[in-house]
């Protein structure tokens, strides 16, 4: 069975350790949590790139492979993520477990330290990053920004959450925007690394074979390096409970052969925080969460309206944001379809196989995260964000005692905050 | 029941052949919340050609693929919502050897393995469904047609082999399948389905010998008859042409390498070869090799770049794979690292690192029940068992890699696919 803990190496310095021998490899992450902000969010997102292309001991790619190598094959991938307005910065890594090596080696130790150096000795130049490093991970942060457009589903939804969060900080791409990556030289990337080092909140996972003791005397010397500071920021997210009197819209026109339409909803204050969270994942879910869901049973199977239609639940921002793909005149029809089934849901109309069958699904996506380490330590990480405890097991609890009642009630306090319309030219 | 230890992977295997020649492998995983099954057909897309109680039978190119699309279709509606309400995610895939069919879920496990094992068991096809799955394949077929990265491998089997069916893409064409009926299917599901020439493996919290008794209670008792298949006769060494080009919508031109192989017959002798041209791969041109790192640093490939070894029953190649403005130079540095390696041997510093490093990653794999059963399945049809690779992987030395460096890696194995921008005009 696994045991969990959690505890603090050195202020603001969080290690959260999974003790099991259910997996063949060990996960560790250490994650930067900072507040999102226009002004720094590409320069955040560039420096694991730019960490990871090469070490002060291991200065390129090659030197750094073959270490890994010698760790049976690890990976140690640059991650950026998005937790409600804190913007999550740094590396996931894969190592064999101890348990399987040929030769009796420890893996850990050596790969805490290597993820560290990774993480804290770069390859310098003149005392900032190396130009050439920067440059070429500048070039392909703004081809990643830039290539945002190609996949147009995605590219409504953050197109809505930028209209809809205009004046918060969710509205700030996880990536930053291409004005404010292509001003960034080594030496303002250093200076913001180090301020990134000294005053985010460090989350730091581990999973794996090992007891938590020994993890945590791994990483306390392996990250001794960092520096020390009692006031490392807390992360932070603003909740705004209502929407304005009348949804905004917004219509983009591009060169398209299918229309995207996407509909953002306050949550009227029920977040991760609240009591009722369990009720909201349900009505989420039940309105587009799963394939069992009213949009997707009924907007898309049933009336043929929409390519797809789903819709997803932002639990730290409070929003739910619907996402389809219509033909360009059916977006009138298609709107008041998925408004008509989110009334349905207000109305308590909720089959008992909609309403189990969605508890089912829900259940079980979440049981079986804890079969995997990478969903278990995002898991972790959108808990460290939202600066809470609560378990799987008891998120699965709360789920399996929510009535119909309650899910009418979650959908009530549902809003209509912004409609964004994706059409062809010329329509 | 038959109780197999891989200590070394920390691995349990139970093995069970049904009264009905069905193989059944269950790895139990009592930790773990969910249970994955996979129930699969020695039947995949180059089965083509085949003899059945005395009869020679040529089918279209497809009909695996075909098949597997029609089978969730039950009397009494569809298999994949029964799963789905269950709280299951169902799905499955044809490769060039396999038709495999799974589904995960944390709860009523049981009553999901059922509905698989009795979807898969019983055919329902009318002329009505099977005609309306035509336009639908017909749109996949013209989806991946048009994928570059698709075209430039299924021009490098036919630069690579004369006449072996790898040679034809498993969905086959649209015109391929237009012969297709509901009789052509049934036929092949009598050949191909039957107990004796498919797995069941499952991996979950699970009890070995009550999965084999619900094998037992919905699939039918006896065996049947096998069909035999035909690849015709035996490829020879060289390849059948070295260059092949086709002109697509591509932003750099895109290529795939490919070295073939002697294949070796079923059994543990190709789980090695495997191993070896893995390695072999991996001292020749893998991410930590010199040769990686130059034609990096030369631009002449970029992080797309990716390489395998691959084997279906009669044909085995290296590929190598990417993006490149000259393709032709990888090509022929390859060829001179391959000399190189001839004359000086592989540094045993990079063969050892190498090996730790491909070890490691393989056990890791294993956190995947996925990665476990369709494995199983896999070696099991190819006549040895998925985890012996952890023993047998020590054994393997330097020369081995060297040795299958020098017979394949040579001017006359080799095949070049390229896909170029099309011309402005």
């Amino acid at each position: 069975m696994s045991q969990m803990t959690r505890r603090e190496l050195f202020p603001g310095v969080w290690l959260r350790a999974v003790h099991t021998n259910k997996f063949k490899s060990s996960y560790l992450s250490i994650t930067l949590l900072t507040p999102l902000d226009r002004e720094t969010a590409g320069a955040n997102a560039l420096i694991p790139e730019v960490l990871r292309r090469g070490t002060a001991v291991h200065p390129n790619m090659e030197s750094l492979s073959a270490a890994l190598d010698e760790l049976y094959g690890g990976a140690i991938e640059p991650v950026v993520r998005k937790k409600g307005e804190t913007q999550c910065v740094g590396f996931v890594a894969s190592f064999l477990d101890d348990a399987y090596v040929l030769k009796g080696e420890k893996i850990l130790e050596p790969a805490a330290d290597l993820l560290c150096e990774v993480l804290l000795k770069p390859c310098t130049q003149d005392g900032h990053f190396s130009p050439d490093y920067t440059a070429s991970e500048k070039a392909n942060l703004i081809d990643r920004i830039r290539a945002q457009i190609n996949d147009k589903r995605t590219y409504a939804v953050q197109r809505l959450t930028q209209e809809m969060c205009r004046y918060e900080a969710y509205g700030v791409d996880k990536l930053g925007d291409e004005k404010s990556v292509s001003v960034i030289t080594p030496a303002s990337l250093w200076q913001r690394y180090q301020e990134l080092l000294r005053e985010a909140q460090v989350e730091v996972y581990y999973c794996g074979s090992a007891d938590p003791d020994r993890v945590a005397g791994a990483l306390n010397r392996a990250l001794s390096g960092l520096p020390v500071n009692e006031n490392r920021v807390d992360p932070d997210c603003e909740v705004r409970v209502t929407a304005g009197p009348e949804p905004i819209v917004v219509e983009e026109a591009m060169d398209v052969s299918q229309g995207k339409l996407a509909l953002g909803f306050r949550t009227g204050g029920q977040t991760c925080w609240e009591e009722d969270y369990p009720a909201l994942t349900m009505c989420n879910a039940i309105f587009g969460g799963t394939t069992l869901s009213k949009l997707f049973m009924n907007v898309r199977e049933k009336l043929s309206l929409c390519y797809y239609a789903s819709s997803m639940m932002e639990k730290m921002k409070g929003l739910v944001l619907v996402s389809s793909g219509i033909e360009f005149d059916k977006y009138q029809t298609a709107k008041d379809e998925i408004l008509a089934q989110l009334e349905a849901i207000r109305r308590g109309d909720i089959e008992d196989w909609e309403m189990e069958g969605t508890r089912r699904t829900l259940i079980g996506g979440h049981l079986s995260t804890l079969d995997d380490q990478g969903r278990q330590e995002e898991f972790w990480l959108g808990q460290a964000a939202a600066g809470l405890d609560t378990t799987i097991e008891e998120l699965v609890d709360q789920f399996e005692n929510v009535t119909r009642e309650q899910v009418a009630e979650a959908a009530k306090k549902l809003e209509l905050d912004t409609v964004y319309f994706l059409k062809g030219k010329g329509v | 029941m038959e109780k197999l230890e891989f200590a070394r992977v920390g691995e349990t295997m139970y093995h069970e052949k049904l009264e009905n020649g069905l193989n059944v492998f269950v790895f139990p995983k009592p930790d773990f919340q969910k249970g994955y099954a996979f129930f699969a057909t020695n039947y995949g897309g180059m089965d083509m050609r085949f003899c059945l109680g005395g009869e020679w039978h040529d089918t279209p190119a497809g009909v695996a693929h075909y098949l597997e699309h029609k089978m969730f279709d039950t009397e009494e509606g569809n298999a994949l919502q029964d799963l789905a309400a269950n709280g299951a995610s169902p799905n499955a895939f044809t490769s060039n050897d396999i038709t495999g069919y799974y589904f995960d879920s944390t709860e009523k496990f049981e009553e999901n393995l059922r509905i698989l094992l009795s979807f898969v068991s019983v055919p329902w096809f009318t002329q009505e469904s099977v005609d309306k799955e035509r336009g639908i394949i017909g749109q996949e077929i013209g989806m991946i047609e048009d994928d570059p990265h698709w075209k430039c491998y299924m021009n490098l089997m036919k630069a690579l082999f004369q006449h072996h069916p790898i040679r034809v893409s498993v969905a086959g064409s649209v015109e391929s399948i237009a012969e297709i009926t509901p009789e052509t299917l049934y036929a092949c599901h009598k050949a191909f389905y039957d107990p004796a020439n498919m797995v069941l493996c499952v991996a979950g919290p699970v009890d070995p010998e009550h999965i084999c008794d619900v094998a037992r209670e919905i699939l039918p008792k006896e065996a049947g008859p096998i069909a035999v298949k035909d690849y015709g006769e035996k490829e020879g060494p060289r390849a059948a042409q070295s260059y092949i080009e086709e002109r697509m919508e591509v932003s750099a031109p895109i290529f795939q390498l490919g070295w073939k192989g002697d294949a070796q017959i079923n059994g543990e002798d190709r789980l090695r070869q495997e191993l070896v041209g893995g390695l072999a791969l991996e001292v020749l041109l893998g991410n930590s090799s010199p040769l990686y790192a130059r034609l990096y640093r030369e631009g002449l490939i970029n992080q797309e770049f990716g390489y395998s070894y691959e084997s279906s029953f009669g044909c085995a190649f290296l590929a190598a794979d990417g993006e490149s403005k000259a393709p032709e130079a990888v090509c022929a540095a390859v060829a001179a690292e391959a000399a190189r390696i001839g004359r000086e041997g592989v540094d045993p510093a990079l063969w050892e690192r190498v090996k730790k490093g491909v070890y490691g990653n393989r056990v890791r794999g294993l956190n995947s029940f996925e990665n476990l059963c369709v494995g199983q399945a896999q070696a099991f049809f190819a006549g040895y068992d998925f985890l012996r690779f952890a023993d047998i992987f020590d054994a393997i030395t330097k020369e081995e890699a060297e040795e299958l460096i020098a017979n394949w890696v040579t001017g006359e194995r080799t095949a070049l696919s390229v896909v170029r921008a099309k011309e402005e005009t």
